[in-house]
């Protein structure tokens, strides 16, 4: 058996990291026999829906809650086998989903509750089955504090895959959360892997999100195209490999679990001054440069 | 007022008519609830004597009143202080810190080491690395210790600090001034709000063990390590230390603050004895380890069993039966037969049993602690006859309701044996009042419960902190299990000349020889 892969999937809020994930890891279950356990790590708790066909019942925080202590929950009760293709004994690799969850918006501390599910999921053994080829984490938004920082942490992760778009603000998050990767780098074994551009189809897109990635000493490991077959597979809540299987998106995706299984290129990132992301921003025409005494008038005046 | 010729304490002092005055006249005050009604009062206190506030306070969810555990930063402490020339240095908040520091040096009677990095607001926003790279440069550059433990307090755990990165970071800051790339740091995330201080002591001595030991796999060595667990007994580790010795076995005590917390009158030094460094760098080619705290070693000996697979197990040598089974697991561990010193020892163990076993059948008691001090002590009672009423722990952890149970249905009494688990001494109060015992076997904290309750406290526990030296005795071995047994058998007996003295009255009893 081949070593565990961890891996994670980082990247700006509703840039579609869950969907592209989801899709992803399907494709490499249900193209590549890979066994993978996903480990949602956002309190929204939709890491896993597309593979469960519905939101994940019970996020181990929620549970822990209504038990009063995380020590007696058990592992079976938060780790749910997917549904469908991606259940256990049909063929192809099965997928495993469990979602840490977390406190109601602006109460709380959701990064402790990350911290406590890795905690829980590693004591219990999920990362022990027989089996089991990746780990994957789904991480909300940017890492904003130390506790989303936790699936880099040493003996975590290796491999960080940043889903972004041609978009200014995807870029930037891109480059921040390198920013959060370099931190550990130093110290752990994290890696950058590469970078997913999910497209939107703006302005030269793919020629800036590969710039942007060399810029970062990585590789745009694929451009995923925008296509609306996935939103049709999203409303039956199911991702385009199960929905589709031969659809051009799913290929696209197949493509891209096929990039990830054979990627040997992990590299400490090298993460770009606000200025120079700036600079790359306006040599691919996305923001005009700025005449200095027009900077804050409105377009009117 | 004070006169400096002679001061008075505060018990004399506060009956001196200045201060009498200035009281009374306070009360005018006080009590907007009605509590300078003194019917009122007596009312409310009678009524919390009842079965009624009982089962209120049974069913009570969202407070602790006097809890019986502490948070797992103090059991880590422990066992930094259980290892040669090694500082205990808690990541986070020294408020914390200077609470571990009194907590053990109260019950101790003896200094305790143990610095902090002191997070404060910056750090709680910008993470504790700025702290950990000055902390662990500054505590070696000052205090010169060979080896520093870290552990962590609530703060640095939510804010989510990563200790491994940091250590490495200051390291790698350091530049090998102080703190070169092979200075030992082991580290273990210690969040105050998981578990109780034993959890700590578990993920301090895991990490401590696993981190040391990381390359060294090496030959195998007929050894045997023991743990001594969270042991607030100093005597405790001595007498193991005695029966091991006696056995001539090769062996390592993993985690010995035995020297540190009893040190000689003299020249002031901040460490002494512990567990060498080099010995815990090689505990992992040992072939057995045996644990006397089972619920405090969880993590540790899953570790030392699964990865290590070493012989062993967990034995807790508190009471007669214990310490026969440990004697035994060391017999069949060395396979040698078991020395006639320790026989002699058992025999006269057996003989004082037997002499105070009148007394002490019977009596009715209640008893709270940690869990293993719970299954040795409740153990022993039950070995002299006595019966443990209320037999209450506030940290048990899993499985330990129902080994207490299965133990407590040894007793011919068990109908009216209880367990209390994940309780505390606020409810020991409602259950003291509405099934009243003989006697109460517990820490300092047992006090308000003797005065509202009247039951007679003796101490055995932790913390004891008005009440000196019981600590430096042993309750573990033969030789605890006699301790255990004077201690017990006297309170009864004195009691007895209590309840006696009447003259006239019930002084029909108050006999010379008991």
């Amino acid at each position: 058996m081949s070593a565990l892969r961890q891996i994670a999937f980082y990247g700006k809020g509703g840039i579609g990291k869950s969907t592209t994930s989801q899709n992803t890891l399907a494709a490499m279950a249900h193209y590549f026999d890979k066994n993978i356990l996903i480990v949602g790590c956002d309190p929204k708790a939709d890491s896993t829906r597309l593979i469960l066909h519905e939101k994940a019942q019970s996020t181990i925080l929620q549970l822990a809650a209504e038990m009063g202590t995380v020590e007696d929950l058990e592992l079976e009760d938060a780790c749910k086998p997917g549904a469908g293709i991606f259940a256990p004994g049909t063929p192809g690799g099965w997928i495993n989903c469990t979602e840490s969850g977390g406190p109601e918006p602006g109460v709380g501390c959701a990064g402790r509750g990350v911290i406590t599910a890795i905690n829980f999921l590693e004591e219990e053994g999920a990362y022990e089955e027989e089996g089991l080829n990746f780990v994957s984490y789904d991480v909300l938004g940017d890492v904003v504090c130390g506790g989303f920082a936790m699936p880099i942490r040493e003996g975590k992760a290796q491999e960080i895959y940043i889903v972004m778009s041609g978009e200014m603000m995807a870029m930037y998050a891109a480059n921040n959360i390198s920013k959060g990767i370099l931190k550990y780098a130093n110290t752990g074994g994290v890696r950058l892997a590469g970078l997913i551009c999910n497209a939107r189809m703006t302005d030269r897109e793919y020629d800036l999100a590969k710039e942007l990635a060399k810029d970062l000493g990585t590789q745009m490991i694929h451009f995923v195209p925008r296509n609306n077959i996935v939103q049709h597979a999203e409303l039956r809540r199911m991702t385009v490999v199960e929905y589709s299987p031969k659809s051009d998106q799913a290929l696209e995706y197949k493509e891209l679990a096929r990039k990830i299984i054979a990627n040997d290129m992990k590299i400490i990132p090298t993460p770009l001054e606000m200025d120079d992301l700036e600079d790359l921003l306006m040599k691919f025409g996305l923001e005009e440069e700025a005449d200095e005494e027009n900077i804050g008038k409105s377009a009117e005046a | 007022m004070q006169n400096a010729e002679q001061i008075v304490n505060g018990q004399k002092l506060f009956q001196k008519p200045e201060y009498q005055e200035v009281l009374a006249n306070k009360k005018q005050f006080e009590g907007g609830m009605g509590a300078i009604n003194p019917a009122k009062v007596q009312e409310i206190a009678e009524w919390t004597k009842s079965w009624d506030y009982r089962e209120k306070n049974l069913a009570r969810e969202a407070i602790t009143v006097n809890p019986v555990k502490a948070c797992q930063p103090l059991g880590a402490v422990m066992v930094a202080l259980g290892f040669e020339d090694t500082m205990p240095y808690v990541h986070g908040s020294h408020g914390c810190v200077a609470y571990f520091r009194s907590y053990f040096t109260r019950h101790f009677k003896e200094p305790t080491p143990c610095v902090s990095d002191s997070m404060t607001e910056d750090a709680a926003v910008f993470g504790g690395l700025a702290n950990m790279k000055d902390g662990l440069k500054n505590c070696a550059a000052i205090y010169k210790p060979k080896m520093i433990m870290v552990s962590t307090t609530c703060m640095a755990e939510v804010i989510g600090d990563d200790l491994y990165a940091f250590i490495e970071g200051a390291k790698d800051e350091d530049g090998g001034e102080f703190l070169p790339r092979e200075y030992p740091v082991p580290y273990a995330h210690t969040p105050s709000f998981v578990g109780s201080h034993i959890t700590g002591y578990d993920n301090m001595m895991q990490a401590t063990m696993q981190q040391l030991t990381e390359g060294n796999e090496g030959e195998k060595k007929e050894r045997i390590n023991i743990i001594p667990g969270f042991e607030t007994y100093i005597g405790s580790i001595r007498s193991v230390k005695a029966i091991v010795e006696s056995f001539g076995a090769n062996y390592i005590m993993l985690g010995d603050h035995s020297d540190q917390w009893d040190m000689p009158a003299g020249e002031y030094h901040m460490f002494a004895g512990g567990t060498k460094i080099e010995d815990a760098k090689d505990c992992m080619n040992s072939t057995a380890t045996i644990s006397l705290q089972k619920y405090a070693t969880v993590k540790t000996m899953k570790m030392v069993q699964k990865r290590w697979k070493h012989k062993g197990g967990f034995s807790n040598p508190v009471g007669l039966k214990g310490t026969d089974e440990f004697v035994m697991k060391l017999a069949e561990l060395t396979g040698k037969e078991v020395p006639a010193k320790l026989k002699t020892e058992r025999g006269r163990l057996v003989d004082a049993m037997q002499d105070s076993y009148p007394y002490m059948h019977g009596k009715k008691f209640a008893i709270w602690g940690d869990p293993d001090f719970l299954i040795g002590v409740v153990g022993f009672l039950l070995e002299m006859g006595a019966e443990p009423t209320h037999v209450l722990c506030h940290n048990a952890p899993s499985g330990w309701e129902e080994e207490m149970r299965a133990l407590l249905d040894t007793s011919p009494a068990k109908d009216s044996l209880h367990v209390w688990a994940g309780k505390d001494l606020w409810h020991m109060r409602s259950l003291l009042f509405t099934e009243p015992v003989d006697f109460m076997i517990g820490n300092s904290y047992g006090k308000e419960l003797m005065r509202d309750t009247g039951t007679p406290l003796i101490y055995i526990g932790f913390p004891i902190f008005d009440r000196h030296h019981l600590h430096r005795y042993s309750i573990s071995g033969y030789d605890g299990a006699l301790n255990l047994l004077t201690w017990i058998t006297n309170k009864v007996l004195d009691q007895l000349d209590e309840e006696t003295k009447g003259i006239a009255s019930t002084d029909y009893f108050f006999d010379l020889v008991r």
